[in-house]
């Protein structure tokens, strides 16, 4: 389970395997968003949490569709189904390594690009706490709609449709989250549904993951 | 009717033969509750002293709404006996049922835009049920799109029927979700939508009557479609070997 | 016969209209592919015996 953790990492660290661009496009995002609603700061520094929530998600959307295509195509998924590993643990490696190469740069650089947006500064911590905590569950939740559209041609775009409405959740209580740190209010509901949210899923979700893998497999 | 007996019909041949003798009456009987209480509700109702004439909007409101939902719980519970005793019947009734779901979904949002006009001076507002009803459509959007993407049925049904067991779980964490997310930006509910509560006697008899139509209806397409749904298969069964053969 | 509806008629007619066409879409929908995919399958299945 370790190689294949650290082989998918390197695969996607290699050029070519889509790392960087989920934190340009999360870059780029962020700094359309001035252009679109205007440069007064105050405004900016309103909805700063809440935009990079959303960049940040849409970045991990953006490559959700690597997580199991290139297994697919050259046909290497195949063979770790026949591999003793147990296909729920291949499905939770395989979020896992989308994680480490999507989500937590994100965590890491959405801090940088709060200065951007006139983040409040009691919001910082708060904010880069809601996506470390939230991420994950953006990743589990990801490698299922993947597994689900694994198999199809052209399945990027239902790919999204399928999984934008199940982000909803993550959505709300970490930008919620965000939102109440940035502006100084109590951010324990918020803390706790979010990561109620990131436990069930990492918990639960791997085992539909894995049965879709297998019908798609079959 | 015992259940023994209801898994009869999950027999293809048996479902089209019953439906072939019940679908005339389920949906003349649709047609007729359905007349009955539109018009009692649109002719024969008085106004309701607040909301004027704007109240008969709700007898094709909410039993819209009943039925958008009660169309997912359906295709939950259809999903899962596809998924336990796999009978086809089952997951094309899913599939026959998704998209008058969302037709549903679509009324209840359309005629809330229009009755919130003038009651609320605004055609939408981020308030709980509105946004839950639009995430619920997106969910309906969702499992047609799946349907209509994969080409082998089994694989279909398999795949759609775990999307809806997963996306139930996440349309009532959504639920809660949105509530909690509204109560947040605005400290206190600015809008009432309990229109169920206090309901007087003659708004209800016609919208009890407009519901048991939409019902109707409802069960009327389901069965016809999914009638045509086993029809589609078949075919498509009886194409493919006629390739093989030839 | 028309009941006065009073300042709120467009809301309430536009309402029903919406909800009669849309209902009608999907009858009119299911009625259509529930005759092509009826007729398409007694063709195939009479072309399936002919071959024997």
């Amino acid at each position: 389970m370790i190689a294949l953790l650290t082989r998918d990492i390197r695969l996607a660290m290699r050029a070519g395997g889509g790392f960087g661009l989920g934190l340009s496009f999360f870059l780029i995002v962020v700094v359309l968003v001035p252009f679109g609603v205007g440069p007064q700061s105050a405004l900016l520094s309103k909805i700063a949490p809440g935009i990079l929530w959303l960049g940040a998600l849409l970045a991990c959307l953006l490559s959700l569709d690597r997580i199991f295509a290139l297994d697919w195509e050259d046909g290497s998924l195949d063979l770790l189904a026949t591999s003793p590993l147990p296909m729920e643990g291949i499905v939770s490696v395989k979020a896992l390594a989308h994680w480490l190469t999507t989500g937590l740069p994100l965590v890491l650089v959405a801090p940088v690009l709060g200065v951007l947006l006139n983040l409040p500064e009691a919001g910082f911590l708060w904010l880069t706490l809601s996506l470390a905590l939230g991420t994950p569950a953006l990743s589990v939740i990801g490698t299922f709609g993947a597994a689900l559209t694994v198999g199809l041609k052209r399945g990027g775009l239902l790919l999204s449709l399928l999984v934008l409405p199940l982000y909803v959740p993550t959505l709300i209580f970490g930008a919620e989250m965000a939102r109440r740190g940035a502006e100084g209010f109590d951010i324990t509901t918020p803390l706790l549904l979010l990561a109620g949210i990131t436990c069930g899923t990492i918990a639960l979700l791997p085992f539909a993951s894995a049965a879709v893998l297998r019908v798609n497999l079959r | 009717m015992s259940l023994n007996s209801l898994w009869e019909y999950a027999n293809p041949k048996k479902f089209i033969q019953t439906t072939d003798r019940v679908l005339p009456w389920v949906a003349w009987s649709a047609a007729l509750t359905l007349l009955v209480g539109l018009v009692w509700g649109f002719f024969f109702t008085p106004d309701d002293y607040r909301q004027g004439s704007t109240v008969k909007i709700i007898y094709l409101h909410v039993p819209a709404a009943l039925m958008a939902i009660n169309a997912w719980l359906m295709m939950l519970v259809t999903s899962l006996v596809w998924i336990v005793r796999r009978h086809h019947v089952s997951a094309l009734a899913a599939r026959a049922a998704a998209p008058v779901g969302m037709i549903m979904t679509v009324i209840a949002l359309l005629t809330g835009a229009i009755w919130g006009q003038p009651m609320w001076g605004t055609w939408w507002a981020w308030d709980p049920r509105l946004t839950s009803f639009l995430i619920l459509f997106l969910f309906y959007l969702g499992y047609i799109a799946l349907w209509e993407a994969i080409e082998n049925d089994d694989t279909a049904a398999d795949l759609t029927s775990i999307l809806c067991l997963v996306g139930s779980v996440f349309a009532l964490l959504s639920r809660y979700a949105v509530n909690f997310w509204n109560q947040g930006l605005h400290q206190g509910a600015s809008l009432s939508l309990d229109k169920e509560e206090n309901v007087a006697d003659v708004f209800w008899y016609p919208l009890l009557v407009a519901m048991a139509g939409f019902v109707l209806l409802f069960i009327a397409l389901v069965l016809m479609r999914t009638r045509t749904e086993i029809r589609a298969r078949r075919m498509r069964a009886l194409l493919a070997r006629e390739r093989m053969g030839a | 016969m028309m009941p006065d509806l009073g300042k709120y008629a467009d809301a309430v007619l536009s309402s029903y209209a919406v909800s009669l066409v849309l209902l009608a879409l999907i009858v009119w929908l299911s009625l259509r592919r529930s005759k092509r995919i009826k007729k398409e399958l007694e063709d195939i299945e009479s072309k399936v015996k002919s071959h024997g």
